[in-house]
């Protein structure tokens, strides 16, 4: 069931064989290399494969890649410009709200959606937001404040 | 004591990687022609596998090898990261194979498959078919330990090990002669680590057939030596590989998945083989926190003072010894160690075999289990005596000069009774604890406390013992390879601060990488029990003091003064008293290496081994509000302040102490594994497994009270593990102070309150 | 990969209706978060499916020239939460599918999925029942219109024909106008979990009094369900704290939970009882700010 799509991935336009079954997960892992997007339950429970679709945050593992072709997917890859990092990532670090990382690429992507509104999120909003990220290490304390400093900034 | 970048809110040296996605996880590598396994498990808790057939496996396109336990030799092994002992007595309990034909518990392996890719290769197991002859199933101790019941494994009558205590007198006349004595059971269900990356590795054989495996582990050093003992092998046929890793919490300390990718590794003449568990595989064959049931009696007299306390332990061991009798003795030795003036104990455990998913380590070996029962108790006795369950700590605790004789630690707990103090005050205990009792109407608020104390290591359990190897490079940097694991807990980063305090090379200017090699790192037998900042940390800061020593050496020749005169500061050498800088660390590292007469590499390399423990302390203040028309339990407010010594990072501090609260509160209120009455799961998977999200808990609170551990680097002692240790039992209490209703299981969620408010009339 | 024999896309309403009379055996497959999920377990492996994530002319809100509005089945929970017509109209219907699952999901599950999933615990269940939500059911062979209540046959089971596919969910004018409601999902986390009740309550009132009323309840029976017992007590009575109890305790008369290992019985008819009447409290203005 083999089909070819085109996607503009982090802002390249890039044409991938893909097989039908495929979800995006599993092709931008194993054929794009965009290994930042994890797999920690497949079932879209724990939100550490989110990517941005067309800007809005979905995960990936339970999303046929079929349904990408034409869309405009970002991941972390693609959050740094010229070698800075977007004001999420930034924020993530200088709260030190990492630490085994491996949710930390899905909250990076709800938040970047947050932040690209433009709009003012009170505490409370901002954890709806995060809630379909699980993380077994931080208890989101300092994942929710860093979120609130990286709307804040500039 | 003022520290120039210890104790300092340093970033952490691996969060740009991890927030740019460059950090590269097990799954995130790759060998050319990898294959894929996929491991065919039992769909039964306990029986014989009758018959098993292949061939429609083996002729579905794509497959390239089926492994059963037919084709492997069945040498036993233990898969606990338990360190070796040269005393045989000591040694784990070595009762797995890689693949069996008689299943302990649902999800046991029988075979292994290896294909192209990995949705064929789990295609391929489903399609073996496997009959069994099933055995009866017990998923409690008390099952297994009856009269006649089917051996789990044979000859053990499903005891791993039972074992007693007595300290001071004994405990049957004094209950006798107190003024009142209160007994309770408490019963506590497992629980699961729930890391977001799941067991995941793979192995090849090199070219010199040497076999490398790459594994999410805990504990490289002894997988190796396991993997040495499933596979009769020199332990230098092997080379572990340790990228960064998506959390452990004690399930990535057991050998679990790294045989199985050998096995199936070499059954395809070395070419590589991964396997990656799915969530609903780690659920159930990977390993649990113990179930247990606990029965706490205490004689006191009527001005709360405890006069002996005895403990039965009935800990749910699973189907295999794993980390044997360890963690229930560990409940044990900590189940008197906070309340030292109580002085007569006396304690009976015991761990079992039943058909279970194996328990083993997780945060904090059993003693967020014995905490449950012995803060609990502490705050039932406190509402029978009408006494301040604040008070009636303090009446039982004593600061100073204390030895578990258990365990043969001295201690003290001074820390810990200021950090009481400290958080009385913040959540304003004093006005609330009283104004809560005896409310009415639908919702109804509560304060509640717990206490621990927590050992540093595991000393005198095992001698302990890291290796250190750092190398001063020609720029004047510094690079460490350390044999301790980083997994998310933030300990390259307190090192490399250690390092850099030691030496005066700037933090920034020490290097270390993530990922752990056997081949290149210095043995240490990796991350639990609360050891790394320890046990490693002395290691580091011992080989930072070497390499200090030869910075000033090295200066001493070059700049032709005495060595007395010099010190080190911000990538310079300095002259001590005036703090010019003289030289700086990059011309001193150039001139050295490259020096025509007597050139040298500037390294060292150590070993050190550690025979004490330091004893960290803490509490955990909660309030809450309890509806008692629904069960259901909001968290207010809630924080631990912790005495762990010197902080050597507030940050990554702070960042343990919100992940065990969370964890914490996930235990109090929510997680539970079920099984049906077969032992198949019923809650494989992260969305009926209930872990706490953003929307389940407060704000949560961190803070310290820094006293100075006399061995620790630093003064700092350890931190992680206990962090998660106080939550259940202080939400447990607060609850009790909220309702007047005391709960003794675990979890208490909504049904368990519901149960427990009806019996209490309350509903 | 997701075990799958076949996947052909839609992107015509017509396109599905033809692909699903081609192939009899074939399935809808909107935002996969019911399907794809059960691919995985095994449930529907082997599964040949239309999908028809990208017909646009299901996406739609909008109200009628009669005051109806019209829900087209591919609008995703996000969309329905944060929708003009639905918040100025039926912002409860909104409220409600926000505490599906988590942001992630609720951008991608759809309304008609919900509905066609044919679970009790679906979160858009019980406040469709309320609102007699009527279902446009198009195959190539024609089309149909069925109150909900009528769609729901059984635990997993509607009534969706071989070939038939859910395009507008409508909600009719005097069905929603006047009302205020409210959807209480009680669960045991507060995202990413399954409904252990789903209370909807829908109530007008007048001088104290209430004069309408309608109570709906996910997982207290195989399928949503209505209260036609409560629903009847209820109306007439005035809205005061002792009526919002006894409500409650009446809607136990039309509701059957049962025990499974995600609650018992016993339980379940406590939250019956109670979430009507914290509900009814709530919009009768007699909480004082407390959260239901
Ligand atoms: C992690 C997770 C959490 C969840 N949490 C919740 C929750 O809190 N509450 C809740 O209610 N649900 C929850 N769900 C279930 C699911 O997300 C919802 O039922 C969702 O609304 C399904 O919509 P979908 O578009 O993804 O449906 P799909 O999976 O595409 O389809 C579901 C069913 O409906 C049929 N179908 C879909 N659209 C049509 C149509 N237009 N015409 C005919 N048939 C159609 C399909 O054939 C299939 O049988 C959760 C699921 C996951 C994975
Ligand atoms: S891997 Fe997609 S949500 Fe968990
Ligand atoms: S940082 Fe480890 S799971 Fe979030």
């Amino acid at each position: 069931m083999l089909k070819q799509i085109n996607i503009t991935l982090n802002g390249v336009e890039r044409s991938v064989e893909i097989d039908e079954r495929e979800s995006l997960l599993e092709v931008l892992r194993d054929k794009l290399y965009m290994t930042s997007v994890k797999h920690g339950c497949g079932v879209g429970e724990c939100g550490a494969c989110a990517v941005l679709i067309d800007g809005v945050a979905i995960d990936s593992c339970i999303y046929l890649a079929t349904w990408a072709d034409g869309k405009e997917i970002r991941t972390v890859e693609g959050f740094e410009q010229d070698g800075e990092l977007n004001a999420m990532q930034e924020a993530f670090v200088e709260e030190g709200a990492v630490q085994c990382g491996f949710c930390i690429p899905g909250f990076l992507v709800s938040a970047t959606e947050l932040k690209e509104t433009n709009k003012s999120y009170t505490r409370d909003e901002v954890r709806k937001a995060l809630s379909g990220h699980l993380c077994r290490c931080t208890g989101y304390q300092k994942i929710v404040e860093a979120t609130e400093k990286g709307l804040e900034k500039e | 004591m003022s520290f120039k970048c210890v104790n300092q809110r340093v970033i952490r040296k691996d969060i740009v990687a991890k927030v740019t996605g460059r950090a590269r996880y097990t799954a995130d590598r790759t060998e050319r022609e990898m294959l894929y396994g996929a491991l065919v498990r039992s769909k039964v808790a306990h029986g014989y596998v009758k018959s098993i057939d292949t061939s429609k496996a083996e002729q579905l396109p794509g497959v390239i090898k089926v492994v059963t336990y037919d084709d492997l030799k069945a040498i036993k092994f233990p898969t606990c990261g338990h360190p070796h002992s040269v005393i045989v007595e000591k040694r784990d309990i070595a009762d797995k194979t890689v693949f069996t034909n008689h299943v302990r518990h649902f999800g046991d392996e029988i075979a292994g498959v290896v294909a192209v890719d990995s949705y064929t290769a789990r295609k391929a197991a489903e399609l073996v078919e496997v009959e069994y002859e099933k055995l009866p199933v017990y998923l409690e101790s008390e099952e297994a330990l009856q009269e006649g019941a089917k051996e789990i494994h044979d000859g053990s009558k499903n005891i791993v090990k039972e074992d007693e205590y007595e300290l001071g007198s004994d405990v049957e006349p004094i209950f006798e002669s107190a003024d009142y004595v209160l007994e309770e059971d408490y019963d506590i269900s497992p629980v699961k680590h729930c890391h977001l990356e799941n067991q995941i590795a793979y192995a090849y054989q090199d070219a010199e057939q040497r076999i490398v495996v790459v594994s999410a582990t805990q504990i490289p050093h002894i997988v190796r030596r396991i993997l040495s003992q499933a596979f009769e092998l020199p332990y230098s046929k092997f080379r572990i590989i340790k990228p960064y890793v998506g959390g452990g919490f004690g399930n990535k300390q057991d050998v679990v998945v790294e045989p199985q990718v050998v096995a199936l590794s070499l059954a395809v003449g070395g070419k590589p083989v991964l396997i990656e568990y799915s969530r609903e595989e780690q659920m159930v064959a990977t390993r649990t926190r113990h179930a247990v049931k606990i029965s706490l009696k205490s004689g006191f007299n009527k001005d709360g003072e405890i006069l002996a306390q005895k403990a039965v332990i009935v800990s749910n061991g699973g189907g295999y010894a794993a980390h044997g009798h360890a963690i229930t003795e560990t409940m044990a030795g900590n189940f008197m160690q906070t309340y030292m003036s109580i002085k007569n104990f006396k304690s009976e455990q015991i761990t079992t075999y039943t058909n279970l998913p194996v328990a083993g380590a997780m945060r904090a070996y059993g003693v967020p289990q014995i905490s449950f029962a012995v803060e609990s108790h502490l705050d039932s006795i406190a509402g029978m005596l009408q006494l301040d369950p604040a008070a009636l700590r303090d009446i039982n605790m004593t600061e100073d000069d204390l030895n578990n004789e258990f365990t043969g630690v001295d201690y003290s707990i001074k820390g810990l009774k200021e950090a009481i103090e400290r958080g009385k005050e913040r959540i304003s205990w004093n006005e609330k604890q009283k104004a809560y009792q005896g409310q009415i109407g639908e919702k109804r608020k509560g304060v509640g406390m717990a206490c621990f104390t927590f050992d540093s290591g595991t000393w005198p359990y095992y001698p302990e013992l890291a290796g250190a190897n750092i190398t001063m490079n020609q720029d004047g940097h510094l690079y460490m390879h350390l044999g301790a694991v980083e997994i998310g807990q933030g300990s390259d980063t307190v090192f490399c601060q250690m390092a850099a305090e030691t030496t005066g090379v700037s933090y920034d200017n020490v290097h270390i990488n993530s990922l752990t090699d056997t081949d290149y790192s210095p043995f240490d037998t990796g991350a639990y029990g609360t050891r790394q900042t320890y046990i490693t940390g002395q290691a580091v800061v011992k080989a930072a003091e070497i390499i200090y020593g030869k910075i000033l050496e090295k200066a001493a020749n070059l700049l032709d003064v005495g060595s007395e005169k010099l010190d080190v500061a911000d990538d310079y050498v300095i002259d001590k008293a005036s703090k010019r800088q003289l030289m700086s660390l990059a011309d001193l590292a150039l001139n050295t290496y490259y020096n025509e007469e007597s050139g040298e590499v500037i390294t060292c390399s150590v070993s050190n081994q550690v025979k004490s423990n330091s004893i960290n302390t803490g509490v955990c203040f909660t309030e809450v509000e309890v509806d008692i028309t629904t069960g259901k339990v909001d968290i207010l407010d809630i924080f631990n302040i912790h005495d762990c010594g010197t902080v050597i990072n507030p940050d990554t501090a702070e960042g343990q102490v919100h992940g065990g609260i969370s964890m914490g509160i996930g235990y109090a209120l929510m997680e539970t594994m079920l099984f049906n009455k077969d032992g198949l799961p019923l809650n494989d998977n992260l969305l009926d497994y209930k872990l706490p999200t953003t929307l389940d808990h407060p704000d949560l609170g961190a803070d310290f009270v820094e006293t100075y551990s006399e061995t620790g680097p630093f003064g700092a002692k350890g931190l992680s593990e206990p962090t998660t240790v106080p939550t259940a039992p202080a939400i447990r209490n607060a609850i009790l102070n909220a309702t007047g209703v005391k709960v003794n299981s675990l979890p208490m969620n909504p049904q368990c309150l519901f149960e427990n408010f009806k019996d209490a009339g309350l509903i | 990969m997701f075990d799958i024999s076949n996947y052909r896309e839609a992107l015509s309403v017509k396109d599905a209706m033809t692909y699903l009379k081609e192939d009899p055996s074939s399935m809808v497959i909107a935002g996969g978060t019911d399907v794809l999920i059960k691919v995985r377990e095994g449930k529907l492996a082997g599964s040949s499916l239309v999908g028809i994530h990208k017909i646009d002319d299901l996406k739609g809100i909008c109200k009628d020239a009669n005051g109806d509005i019209h829900i087209g089945s591919l609008v995703c929970f996000t969309q329905l939460e944060e929708d003009e017509i639905i918040k100025e109209n039926v912002d409860y219907l909104g409220k409600a599918g926000g505490t599906m699952g988590g942001p992630q999901l609720r951008n991608i599950a759809t309304i008609g999925g919900n509905v066609c999933n044919g679970v009790t615990s679906a979160d858009s269940g019980s406040m469709l029942v309320c609102l007699n939500a009527n279902l446009k059911l198009s195959s190539i062979d024609g089309e149909r219109i069925m109150p909900i209540s009528d769609f729901y046959m059984g635990p997993g089971k509607v009534d969706l024909r071989a070939g038939e596919l859910l395009t507008d969910i409508i909600i009719m004018k005097e069905d929603y106008e006047g009302f205020t409601g409210k959807y209480i999902k009680f669960s045991q986390r507060r995202a990413m979990d399954i409904a252990t009740i789903g209370c909807s309550v829908m109530l007008k009132q007048k001088g104290g009094v209430i004069t309408d009323f309608r109570l709906g309840y996910g997982v207290a029976a195989p399928t949503p369900v209505r209260c036609p017992v409560a629903e009847a007590f209820a109306v007439g009575k005035k809205a005061t704290e002792e009526n919002a109890k006894a409500i409650g305790e009446k809607a136990l008369e039309d509701v059957m939970p049962r025990d499974s290992w995600r609650g018992s019985k016993a339980f379940r008819q406590q939250l019956i009882k109670e979430l009507a009447r914290k509900a009814i409290e709530e919009l009768a203005g007699l909480r004082g700010g407390q959260d239901a």
